[in-house]
Parts: structure tokens; C-alpha cells; sequence
């Protein structure tokens, strides 16, 4: 079984993101760029599952322009097997993701679809449900738990709601998003490093995959929130408690 | 002129409050665009919800009744709110922002083929078309948007948007058509965890006690954030390292990969204030922080902070809080 995986390339989650001073978007120069953390967690799931025989392959996608190599060389030399870089070099909104995604889901055909459930820079969390919804297949989203049941034609997915944790069960093929919780993913290892060098990684245009994916979300401009100020370190628990009832009056 | 579909949240029988801000929303949305709003409330015995959703203004309640939506499938209820959307002529389906919403609403808006905004704060009037403000990078950038096409597809953000008042005629209520029989079965609904306590939910609660890292297990963390909490009629909430050492259970979660929550009162107990928890909790209204360490970048963000040992400052709280 394939197992397809799509990652992002986003601005990683230790760096302290700029609003540009025009508005146009954020300060890229110097900031280091990642794989989606959540994309990482589907990556070492697809390499688990394909450790202990229950899948045979596993493909990585990644939608953007040749930056994006850096990142399937990650995922590469993490273990994947080879890679896809379908090449967009305008913005694109979820909707137009999925509908990539969906494009090469039927080129490749895989047993299933594993994403991570957001990309930490826009937070959209939406591209993974939207693919499903595409393809007509079942979907699992939020998962911190995965087994394949059933001969690998179903899993079992326990997700991570507001209200708690939800079992479900989803024919495959599905598409499935991970959340944090999952595992953590292994660090790459030198030898995965020049392994993932001679492993392929093949270029499709946008175009041979989907027709309009000009996007319906359009930014106009970007903002930084107004800040918080600090406020006053008090000396004691009296203090504390006699400023919330008598000051901020939230007592 | 708009028509606005809201979709209704609920469980166990109970409207989520969440749904309010949608409907807040829907309302903001008609004063720029004019127009009307109805509701959809989806599931298995939704009588007392639809009852709860009566005073807020909608033209009608849409009700999809049956048994093949007992669970929150995104699977099948994405399909009835497609079907509710295009049956309606909605331009602009909305829902707040929770993990219900998060699985559902995007794939009935690759359905319809609509663009989506998740986690909308704000309603800017333009004269070319509506704009939306939503949060992203963890909740240090806004963006200004437009959603072009027919149909638009929105999330909100429960705590940007006040909780509107119920005193309007009632609406007509009236059943979707709909082929329960044509939804896909590809996807089971198991189990769920039952909530923890009987505590108030994190995004429904004037007053959060939330604690980090300096919890050593369990048991403190019930003593020290659940004790403090409990005093004061309070919901808790924890970091994620708490969830990720199993001391807490994930809906506990606050932050960008959590829940969102913006109360009157934050005390975050032994939490460092990472940009993904802030992201989580920075819209509060008052933030106390007790930290042991002076320099923890929570104290940036708190209005009041107390240097100190949670073991020692907590119990000291929680007797003198329960002594009034
Ligand atoms: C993609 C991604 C998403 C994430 N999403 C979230 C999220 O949604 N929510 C979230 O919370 N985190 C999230 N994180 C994790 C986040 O980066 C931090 O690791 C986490 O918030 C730290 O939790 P903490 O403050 O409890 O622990 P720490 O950072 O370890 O802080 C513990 C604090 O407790 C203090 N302390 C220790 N002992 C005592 C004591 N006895 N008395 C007083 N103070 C004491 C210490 O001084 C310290 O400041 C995410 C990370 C990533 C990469």
C-alpha cells in the first residue's frame, strides 16, 4: 500500500514572526524555513506504518516553487521513498491545495491521504477536509492515534475533539490528519542524508492537474495584532488578590 | 443583499454557546449587506436545541432530523449543509471556530466549491464586497481578506464576537429536503471520551485557571489548578506539556493547535507563555501569571504576575479566596 503524504514549507515554529511595514506580508529574510510540524508527524506515521509492513511506499508532495525541494529532501531522507514537486508559483488558498492534492491523488492513486491538520503559518486547517470532500472519500482529522485494521482496509483513528478524545473508524482510501500528539518524528541521520540525495524527485506543472485554482481566499494586506503591554509584578498572593477584586475587579 | 446559513452546534441535546458568535456574526454581516440569516441545526433529536435558537432574528430553522446523523460525521453532514446552502441560495455559510466545525465546514465548502476563511475576528465593511479579518502564524499576524466566488465559507472566533441578544419574533422552523439515504457510510463513529468534570468548558467560562509544566502530575494538577479553579466557579485549561505527559487530557489544550479563549480572567500557573500558547489565550481580558522564574516570557502579556512557587502561592490563593 502508498501511503501520500504533502508537506509545507512555513517559517519554523521557534521564529518570531514580522509584519512587514507596508502591509504586503511578513519579513521572510532571515527566517528559517521548516517542514509543517504536523507534516513531519505524517511523514514518521507513513514510515512507521511502512516499517512494520503495513504499507509499502511512501510519496511525498509539496506544492510551490523549487524552495520546496529543501523540504521533500527532509522528508526523504526522514525515509520516504521518493518525491513530487508540483510547481505553482502563485499564492495558493486551500480550496486550490485540495484540488492539486486531488489531481495527483488520482495519478497515484494511494491506499490513503496522511497530512498534517494545519500549516502553522496560515492555520487554516482546511485543505485535508477539502480534499476529501474532492475526492468522496472518508475522512479522519485531528488523529493522535492511528491503527490499520482489517487487512489495511480501515483505520482506526482517535481523534482530538474539544470535548475529549473520538474513536472513529474510516474505509480507505481516506484522507487522515495528524495532530501533535501522534509521535515524534526521528531526527534525520547523516546516511539519510546522502541516501535522500539519489532519491528522485520528480516536477509536475500545476497544470497537468487541476484547471482553476486561482485562489477565492484574497489577502488584501496583513496587520500585527495590537500587543499586549506588561503589567505590574505584585509582591504577594494578598496583593494579587485584593488588585483583582478592588482594581480589575474581576473577583 | 445576503442570505447567511448558520450552522448550530450541539451535543448531548445542548446548543454549543459558540454558535452565538456565529449568529453575531451572521447579524454584523446583514447591517453591511442587508439581507437575512437562517440556521441549520443537523443531527438526532434536536428539539431542545431548536427551541434554545428561537429570539435570535433568523428567518427560519432549518432542521435536518434523522437517525443517520446521531454522530458528528463530517462525511454526512457536510453533504446536508451543502444541501441546506444550495436549497437556501446562501451566499455565506458560517460557523464558529471548534474542532466540529474545523472537520465539516471545509469539505462542505470543496462541495460547493467556495473559498474558506477559519478563524475570523472582524467584519470590515468595504464598498467592492465584504472583508474579513482572520488570525494566522499563531496569532501574530491578521490578514485582510475577500472571498470571491458565490458562496463564502466562514469560521469565527467565539471571543470576537458578543454574545447577541434573543428577542426577536420566532422563526419559522422547517425541515430540509433531503436524501438521508444517498449519505455516504464510509466512516463509524466509536466512542468518546466523557468530559473530565463537571467544570465549565475553557471557551464558555468568565474565569480560566490554567496550568504548565511546574504541575509535576495529576494529582497536583487537580489539587492546585482544579482547587484554585473550583473556588472561584472557574474552568481550567493546561499547556500543551502538561497534555503531551498525559497529566491532562487534550480538551484541556489552550493555544494555537488548542482551544481559543478569551475570559475576564486568565491564571496561567506555571506556564512559560510560548507564542503557541499565547495564541491561544492573549485576548483575555485580565492575565495573571505566577511563575517562579522572573524572566518567563508570560509575564510580557500579565497584567498582574507574582513571582513565586505555585506550590506555595496556589493553596495560599485558594484559603484565602474560600475564607471570603
Ligand atoms: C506546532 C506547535 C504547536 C503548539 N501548540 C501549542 C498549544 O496549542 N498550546 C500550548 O500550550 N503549547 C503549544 N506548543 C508548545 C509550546 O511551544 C510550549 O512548548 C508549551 O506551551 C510549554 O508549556 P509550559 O509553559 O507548560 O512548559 P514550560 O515552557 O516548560 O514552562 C514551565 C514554566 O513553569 C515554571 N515553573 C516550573 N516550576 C515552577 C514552580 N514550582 N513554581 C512556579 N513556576 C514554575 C518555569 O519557570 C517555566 O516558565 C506548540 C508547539 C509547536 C511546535
Amino acid at each position: 500500500m502508498k501511503i501520500l503524504v504533502p508537506i509545507k514549507r512555513v517559517p519554523d515554529s521557534d521564529t518570531r514572526i514580522r509584519v512587514k511595514s507596508d502591509g504586503s506580508g511578513i519579513v521572510t529574510d532571515g527566517v528559517k524555513f521548516s517542514v509543517n510540524p504536523f507534516d513531519a508527524i505524517a511523514v514518521e506515521q507513513a514510515l512507521r506504518l511502512k516499517e512494520s509492513g503495513a504499507a509499502t511506499e511512501v510519496v511525498l508532495v509539496s506544492l510551490g516553487n523549487e524552495e520546496c525541494v529543501e523540504s521533500l529532501r527532509v522528508g526523504l531522507a526522514m525515509g520516504a521513498d521518493r518525491a513530487v514537486l508540483v510547481r505553482v508559483d502563485t499564492a495558493l488558498d486551500s480550496l486550490g491545495v485540495a484540488k492539486l492534492l486531488a489531481g495527483l491523488y488520482r495519478r497515484e492513486q494511494p491506499g490513503f491521504v496522511l497530512m498534517g491538520k494545519q500549516a502553522i503559518d496560515d492555520d487554516s486547517n482546511q485543505a485535508g477536509q477539502m480534499l476529501a470532500g474532492l475526492l468522496g472519500i472518508g475522512q479522519a482529522t485531528f488523529v493522535s492515534k492511528l491503527d490499520l485494521i482489517e487487512g489495511g482496509t480501515r483505520a482506526r483513528c482517535g481523534r482530538e475533539t474539544d470535548a475529549g478524545i473520538e474513536i472513529v473508524e474510516v474505509q480507505l482510501p481516506a484522507v487522515i490528519t495528524t495532530d501533535l500528539r501522534l509521535n515524534e518524528p526521528r531526527y534525520v541521520s547523516l546516511p539519510g542524508i546522502m541516501k535522500a540525495k539519489k532519491k528522485p524527485v520528480e516536477e509536475l506543472p500545476a497544470a497537468e492537474l487541476a484547471s482553476d485554482i486561482t485562489p477565492r481566499t484574497q489577502i488584501l494586506s496583513f496587520e500585527a495584532p495590537a500587543g499586549r503591554k506588561a503589567g505590574v509584578k505584585v509582591r504577594s498572593v494578598d496583593e494579587l488578590i485584593d488588585r483583582l477584586k478592588n482594581e480589575a475587579k474581576v473577583l | 443583499m445576503a442570505t447567511l446559513l448558520v450552522i448550530a452546534e450541539h451535543e448531548r441535546g445542548q446548543l454549543k454557546l459558540a454558535t452565538e458568535a456565529a449568529i453575531a456574526f451572521a447579524r454584523q454581516v446583514i447591517a453591511v449587506e442587508g439581507g437575512t440569516f437562517h440556521i441549520l441545526v443537523a443531527g438526532e433529536e434536536i428539539g431542545r436545541v431548536v427551541e434554545r435558537l428561537q429570539g435570535h432574528g433568523a428567518t427560519s430553522i432549518l432542521t435536518a432530523e434523522n437517525p443517520a446523523l446521531k454522530d458528528p460525521l463530517a462525511e454526512r453532514l457536510a453533504p446536508v449543509i451543502a444541501q441546506a446552502a444550495r436549497s437556501l441560495q446562501a451566499g455565506l455559510i458560517v460557523a464558529a471556530s471548534t474542532t466540529f466545525s474545523k472537520d465539516i465546514l471545509p469539505r462542505a465548502a470543496a462541495l460547493l466549491d467556495a473559498g474558506m476563511a477559519s478563524d475570523v475576528i472582524a467584519v470590515v465593511p468595504d464598498p467592492s464586497g465584504t472583508r474579513f479579518k482572520r488570525v494566522l502564524h499563531a496569532g501574530n499576524v491578521i490578514a485582510l481578506l475577500r472571498l470571491e466566488g458565490s458562496i463564502r465559507c466562514v469560521t469565527v472566533r467565539s471571543g470576537a464576537f458578543a454574545t447577541p441578544e434573543r428577542n426577536a419574533a420566532p422563526s419559522a422552523v422547517a425541515p430540509l429536503a433531503m436524501d438521508y439515504q444517498s449519505l455516504p457510510g464510509s466512516s463509524t463513529f466509536v466512542s468518546r471520551e466523557e468530559r473530565p468534570s463537571g467544570r465549565p468548558d475553557a471557551t464558555e467560562a468568565r474565569i480560566v485557571v490554567s496550568g504548565g509544566r511546574a504541575l509535576k502530575d495529576s494529582g497536583d494538577f487537580e489539587r492546585l489548578v482544579g482547587g484554585l479553579a473550583d473556588t472561584l466557579g472557574a474552568a481550567v485549561g493546561s499547556s500543551r506539556a502538561l497534555v503531551d505527559s498525559g497529566i491532562t487530557p487534550n480538551s484541556l489544550q489552550i493555544g494555537q493547535t488548542g482551544k481559543v479563549v478569551a475570559p475576564e480572567l486568565y491564571i496561567a500557573v506555571g506556564i512559560s507563555g510560548a507564542i503557541q500558547h499565547m495564541a491561544g489565550m492573549k485576548d483575555t481580558k485580565i492575565i495573571v501569571a505566577i511563575n517562579k522564574d522572573p524572566d518567563a516570557p508570560i509575564f510580557e502579556v500579565a497584567d498582574y504576575g507574582l513571582v513565586a512557587d505555585v506550590y506555595q502561592a496556589v493553596p495560599e490563593m485558594i484559603g484565602k479566596l474560600s475564607k471570603r
